[in-house]
């Protein structure tokens, strides 16, 4: 298990103060100018040895990504974005950072806004999130007024603005550049890449979009150095990870533990354990809703990272695990979760505009033992249809745990369809 | 998500208050000459706010505080779900039916929901309540829970939940956040993690 | 940019510039690529992802409209993959459509049931119920079948880029999105018809053509428009000899492929208010008479009086008849010929009264100066191109005239002549904006020209041109736009005032004392009829307007529909119409009547057919003979002229829908102007027009 002083996150769980001198306590903006005066190379560098991958859920290199900007200014501003439109179902952790620790996000942003040229940030935080919305622009405002901001930011020589913006319920807007199109006034519908972001992003300018949790590490990782953070975890899933343990376990919780850290133990371990005991499992979603659910067989063994859940067909995403007992009716907790992506669904491009509120009918009525047999190998089909198919990647969201079901919980939907109406209860 | 539309009965007009005008100029200001449109959303919010939903007349003022084109302001107010278009209640309940949450009961709390107010978009005869199911909220570790007005209520039982139902009501002070023991993430019970710290 | 991009589509190879699209190199490869947001004069969407293609290394399929080609790119559009993939989207597409073909008025012409055909599959299996979207009110000229709609947003993109209207939008998200205005406003717009053409289902179609035929039993004719002086190309739908709807055609250098709601929707105005027969007015009323009755009645009132006869050309009508008109008032040994209606101070030489730097040139332009002319009503094909222009970036725009909503930024400098003397001393910031451009453009509009002091004013037009860099070797920037169709040709022709000819104001002053005893109005409706005293008053045309109401005589002619005839734009490029449908009863076409009427006074004009009158006619004007060409721009001269007066510039085109005797008998037309009047005085003080 991870050592304490491994943790980044200490007052995740908000048992301390999140103000500035609270923050400072804990080593946050320690040397904060220091850092940035080793340069812009210096700190793309340490973020790379790092090995962190983005938190948001996609898993790309973050320090490669700040290396896309441009190295030198053609007389557009550069942005930074900072992408808290936390909204993955399952996912809580982002809130956690925006509440409680977000000085830890603040100087990361300055950090990282350095190293790509930028001299303004955009936080964009959901629009329900208003009370954490308030607590990072209570952050923000204590550190202007201590100097961390503004003119020569934290004594480092570097002008820096952070401006606190927000959402107001869409989903879709934590796309990057559905969020960037948000950010300009614009309903969030995502764009077509090329041109990306970091050639033409916020108001056709160079701009990077970045997670919360990608971003508040970084600090930690300067000071530490990349060689700490890479040292946890293993190759190409380093680091510490903050992981949301929601549904059936006896203690949901928020937790960071170290990349690679094997399913099982980390719900016996931090959540309680599954209700009912581990073989009252039935499947667990491991990265959010995005991602393919795993039945208990792979459970038993899966490491929480990158890599390894992809070799199970599934994925890390945001780290938001679903635990699903054997009470669940599995059929209607996709089907729940299409219903989310159909909701969300911009509009804008036909597969999913059309393909997720597809799925959801044909899902509720398989839920309800209302469907045929044969209507499980079009869904499949459909699934398909949708995915790669899209401008953004919430097609691909959409379809996956409906391919994640249908892979692992086919012979069940086989059997309630065969019953037919009436007796969805039997999973139970 | 059944199409959003615009409220039947208008009002005539809508005009920001002197201090909200002023607040609004200051989230212009936090954008690049010329990007003024980029405050839209915190516009409308704002306008929601002091109107307690979104009416056209609304809509429209914000569109030409911003100059944008009107169609465009209403493209934004109803792609956003969190933007009223119609009246809610005095305090309005958004309850999270998705997966995380109905696992741990939400349909629980829809029925305290049908039971305590009505239907959705029902507002009771009192203009006290009225209650929508939304999508992920983001706090799945405190699942079920319910935002209502600007505050997260989580952990929340069919029991717990009415008795804040009838609490808000009646105007009794009520505890937001986890309404069990719980302060934030941590699991229920006792820490496992970072137990040194004070 | 020099360098080709060479890759391979289905194997082939193709060499392209760089920053071509895969949906562009696959064209030029020979690979059809189907298409429903696509729209080469709009902004890339990218939303239907019908043109998904494979690239090799991609790792999914690729959206070709959007996507630039790289080097050795290899592209398939035929594999599995991306039949898969077309499939899929066409059943995306179909499962929510109404598939009501046969009641749809698309049908027939549809890219979703031709693609459908291509691409769908056979059956349904969408088992769930079917959206249905309320109709949307959009104007009297687009009607709405919103279920059919596929969200491609090619409607809200034109009215945002091309039409510069931002008044449509996709509302709500999902698969509730909808295509609406605000509020179901109808379209402020003068080129709002083109959506229906943009639409590739049945979302929006012709309002006034609803329901009244089918593509297929309409026989379709190629010709040229006259409701301004663009000379937008078009196509007329006939159905016997009754017009059915017009539709544009592409002209890159003309319209491109859009055409203003006024030569779109005109159609019913060529079927009512006909002059079908000639009248002769017996005491009070005009009485049906024969051609004979009335030829004899002519003859009988010029014998002897053929210098006291003046003849003024009107907006619509066709250089072989200005031509015919000119060579039989020559024979009438008459000066007295006038093709300005409306008064404007335009003579030679031609580059003092041609749009010199060419429609398509507007884009090579780097600012702009507007005299007395609102581009949007009097040309609003021409508008968009400028609107295009501007949309490039850097294309400062002036315009002196009260101020009027333009589809793009432009700054009012003054409201008249003095304005127009300030900028030429100098006086103005954009004085330096004119001296620094290298291509400015002054468009000059009827407004400025038809006026006491219009040579005036263009003289001192011509003379800021020629101050700033707007004429040189290489570049014409000085412009008339003119708002009559048949304008340039009656100039050309020269259909002016003769040695000792009176103009139009002398032919009514000198009618209402007497000394001109005969007015032949060919197709001039904008002459108040109490103007020509008690002069005996022929009319030549083809609707009972104006002209018609004051005429002693009525020679039934065709309308511009209704006969080959050549007419020259106000860039002076010469198109040719072709006869979608015979002219209405004894109506004939123009050239004939004069011909036919010739022979009557004994002074028959030397042709005897259109080949005949044609060689001559090009023996005055050979450039009319160059079918579509520009001749090279013509160096403007500025004429004598008095001094300029004080009152400001007034707009020769104020009330859209009725400039036009075809356009005043279109019952669309007149909704039209009264859903404009509508919206005006619904929507004021809302800040929509502030």
């Amino acid at each position: 298990m991870l050592r304490d002083e491994d943790r980044i996150f200490k007052n995740i769980y908000g048992l301390q103060g999140a103000d500035l001198t609270a923050a400072k306590a804990r080593g946050d903006w320690d040397g904060t100018g220091e850092l940035i005066k080793k340069g812009r190379d210096w700190v793309i560098d340490e973020v790379k040895a790092s090995g962190l991958r983005g938190r948001g859920g996609a898993g790309f290199p973050t320090g490669l990504k700040w290396s896309f900007m441009p190295k030198e200014n053609d007389g557009r501003p550069h942005y930074l974005v900072i992408n808290a439109d936390e909204s993955e179902p399952g996912t809580c952790k982002d809130r956690d950072i925006l509440r409680h620790e977000p000085h830890k996000l603040l100087e990361g942003c300055l950090l990282a806004g350095f190293a790509m040229g930028a001299h303004a940030c955009y936080i964009y935080v959901r629009g329900e999130f208003i009370r954490e919305r308030e607590a990072v622009q209570r952050a923000v405002d204590e550190a202007y007024a201590a100097g961390l901001l503004g003119k020569n930011a934290a004594g480092s020589g570097w002008d820096y603005d952070i401006y606190v913006h927000h959402g107001a319920g869409a989903y879709i807007c934590g796309e990057e550049t559905a969020l960037i199109e948000s950010l300009e006034g614009k309903k969030g519908q995502p764009r077509l890449k090329p041109p990306f972001p970091a050639n033409m992003g916020l108001y056709g300018c160079p701009t990077t979009v970045n997670n919360v949790e990608s971003i508040a590490v970084a600090p930690t990782i300067c000071r530490r150095g990349g060689g700490w953070f890479s040292g946890l975890g293993r190759d190409g899933n380093t680091g510490t990870k903050l992981f949301c343990i929601s549904g059936h376990v006896n203690n949901p919780c928020n937790v960071e533990e170290e990349m690679g850290i094997p399913l099982k133990e980390l719900i016996e371990k931090h959540a309680g354990g599954v209700r009912g005991g581990w073989d009252n499992l039935l499947a667990v979603i491991p990265g959010g809703s995005s991602v393919p659910l795993l039945p208990k067989e792979i459970c038993d063994t899966v490491l929480m990272d990158f890599d390894s859940l992809k070799e199970v067909q599934s994925g890390l995403g945001t780290a938001a695990v679903i635990v699903m007992d054997k009470s669940t009716d599995i059929i209607k907790a996709i089907a729940r979760i299409s219903h989310f992506y159909k909701h969300e669904s911009c509009g804008q491009c036909t597969p999913c505009r059309e393909g997720t509120g597809w799925m959801w009918r044909v899902l509720e009525r398989m839920a309800a033992g209302e469907a045929q047999v044969k209507e499980i190998d079009m869904l499949l089909q459909v699934t398909k249809q949708i995915e790669g198919h899209t401008i953004c990647a919430l097609g691909d969201a959409a379809a996956w745990p409906v391919q994640g079901l249908i892979r692992h919980f086919r012979p069940l939907i086989e059997e309630r369809l065969t019953r037919g109406p009436g007796h969805q209860e039997a999973a139970e | 998500m059944s199409v959003r539309r615009l409220h039947a009965d208008q009002p005539s007009s809508f005009a920001f208050t002197d201090e909200n005008v002023s607040w609004a100029s200051g989230q212009i200001a936090k954008f690049p000459e010329g990007r003024q449109a980029s405050a839209i959303i915190p516009l409308l919010w704002q306008a929601q706010k002091q109107e307690g939903w979104l009416s056209e007349p609304a809509i429209r003022y914000v569109a030409d505080m911003l100059a944008m084109p009107h169609i465009r302001a209403m493209e934004v107010a109803t792609f956003y779900t969190m933007f009223n278009l119609s009246p809610v209640g005095e305090h309005f309940v958004q309850l999270c039916g998705t997966t995380p949450c109905w696992l741990r009961g939400a349909d629980d709390l829809k029925s305290v929901c049908r039971k305590v107010i009505g239907e959705q978009g029902d507002i009771t005869d009192d203009g006290k309540l009225s209650w929508l199911e939304v999508e992920c909220l983001g706090a799945c570790v405190n699942a079920p829970m319910v935002q209502i007005n600007d505050d997260f209520y989580e952990d929340l039982t069919a029991e717990n939940f009415e008795q804040l139902l009838d609490d808000l009501r009646s105007g009794k002070p009520v505890a937001t956040g986890p309404q069990n023991s719980r302060h934030g993430s941590e699991p229920e019970g006792g820490l496992t993690v970072l137990k040194g710290d004070k | 940019m020099s360098d080709q991009v060479n890759l391979t589509v289905d194997g082939v190879r193709v060499s392209v510039a760089p920053g071509t699209t895969i949906l562009q190199a696959c064209e030029e490869a020979g690979a059809e690529i189907p298409r429903f947001c696509y729209h080469e004069r709009l902004s890339v969407a990218g939303n239907c992802r019908m043109c998904l293609v494979e690239v090799e290394k991609a790792p999914k399929p690729v959206a070709s409209c959007a996507m630039p080609v790289a080097p050795d790119m290899v592209v398939s559009t035929k594999s599995d993959s991306v039949k898969a993939a077309r499939e899929g989207v066409m059943e995306f597409l179909l499962i929510n459509h109404p598939l009501d073909c046969p009641i749809c008025d698309q049908g027939g012409e549809c890219d979703l049931q031709d693609q459908a055909l291509g691409f769908g599959g056979d059956v349904s299996r969408f088992a769930d119920n079917k959206r249905a979207v309320e109709n949307k009110h959009m104007g009297p000229l687009v009607s709405t079948i919103m279920t059919r709609c596929i969200h491609c947003t090619r409607c809200v993109r034109f009215a945002q880029e091309v039409a510069g209207v931002p008044e449509i939008g996709a509302i709500g998200r999902g698969e509730d999105m909808e295509i609406t205005t605000y509020l179901e406003a109808s379209l402020d717009s003068e080129m709002s018809g083109n959506v229906i053409d943009l639409c590739p289902v049945g979302a929006l179609t012709s309002r006034p053509y609803a329901f009244t035929a089918r593509p297929w039993e309409l026989k379709k004719t190629e010709t040229i428009d006259v409701m301004d002086a663009v000379g937008s190309n078009i196509r007329v739908d006939t159905r016997g000899r009754e017009a059915m709807r017009i539709m544009p055609r592409n002209h890159d250098d003309v319209n491109e492929e859009w055409l203003s709601d006024k030569s779109r929707f005109v159609w019913d105005g060529l079927n009512t208010q006909r002059l079908d027969r000639p009248y002769v007015r017996a005491r009070k009323n005009l009485a049906p008479a024969s051609w004979d009755d009335a030829f004899a009645l002519i003859a009988k009132k010029l014998k002897g009086k053929g210098a006291k006869t003046a003849a003024i050309a009107g907006d619509l009508v066709c250089g072989e008849g200005q031509f015919a008109l000119k060579a039989l008032m020559d024979k009438l040994e008459s000066p007295h010929v006038d093709c300005r209606q409306d008064g404007a101070k335009l003579s030679g030489p031609r580059g003092n009264y041609i749009f010199n730097t060419s429609i398509a040139g507007i884009e090579d332009a780097d600012a702009l100066l507007l005299i007395g002319t609102n581009p949007r009503l009097e040309a609003p094909v021409l508008n968009a191109r400028i609107r295009k222009r501007y949309l490039m970036g850097n294309f400062p725009i002036a315009t002196i005239g009260a101020p009027v909503e333009l589809t793009y930024g432009a700054e009012n400098i003054g409201a008249g002549p003095d304005t127009l003397a300030d900028l030429l001393a100098g006086k103005y910031g954009f004085s330096d904006v004119l001296a620094k451009a290298e291509r400015p453009m002054i468009i000059v509009g009827q407004g400025a020209l038809t006026r006491e002091d219009g040579d005036a004013v263009l003289a001192a037009a011509i003379e800021l041109a020629e101050k700033s860099s707007a004429i040189s070797d290489t570049w014409n920037g000085f412009n008339v736009l003119h708002t009559a169709a048949a304008r340039v040709a009656g100039l050309d022709l020269g259909l002016l005032p003769g040695e000792g000819g009176l103009d139009v104001a002398g032919i009514q002053d000198a009618a209402q004392s007497g000394d001109v005893e005969t007015v032949i109005l060919y197709g001039a409706d904008e002459i108040a009829g109490a103007s020509l005293g008690d002069a005996f008053v022929i009319y030549i045309g083809s609707h009972g307007d104006r002209g018609a109401h004051r005429a002693d005589v009525i020679l039934p002619a065709a309308a511009y529909t209704e006969k080959q005839a050549i007419y020259v734009n106000t860039e002076g490029r010469p198109q040719m119409t072709e006869q979608a449908a015979t002219p209405p009863g004894e109506a004939r076409e123009d050239w004939k009547i004069f011909r036919a009427l010739s022979e009557v006074l004994g002074l028959t004009l030397p042709f005897d057919n259109l080949a005949e009158l044609r060689s001559a006619m090009f023996e005055v004007a050979p450039h009319f003979a160059q079918i579509d060409g520009l001749s090279e721009s013509a160096t403007p001269k500025a004429p004598a002229a008095k001094k300029m007066g004080k009152e400001a510039f007034a707009y020769s085109v104020t009330d859209f829908y009725f400039t036009n005797p075809i356009a005043r008998a279109s019952a669309t037309m007149a909704d039209c102007a009264k859903a404009k009047q509508q919206r005006y005085g619904e929507t004021e003080g809302t800040g929509t027009h502030g």
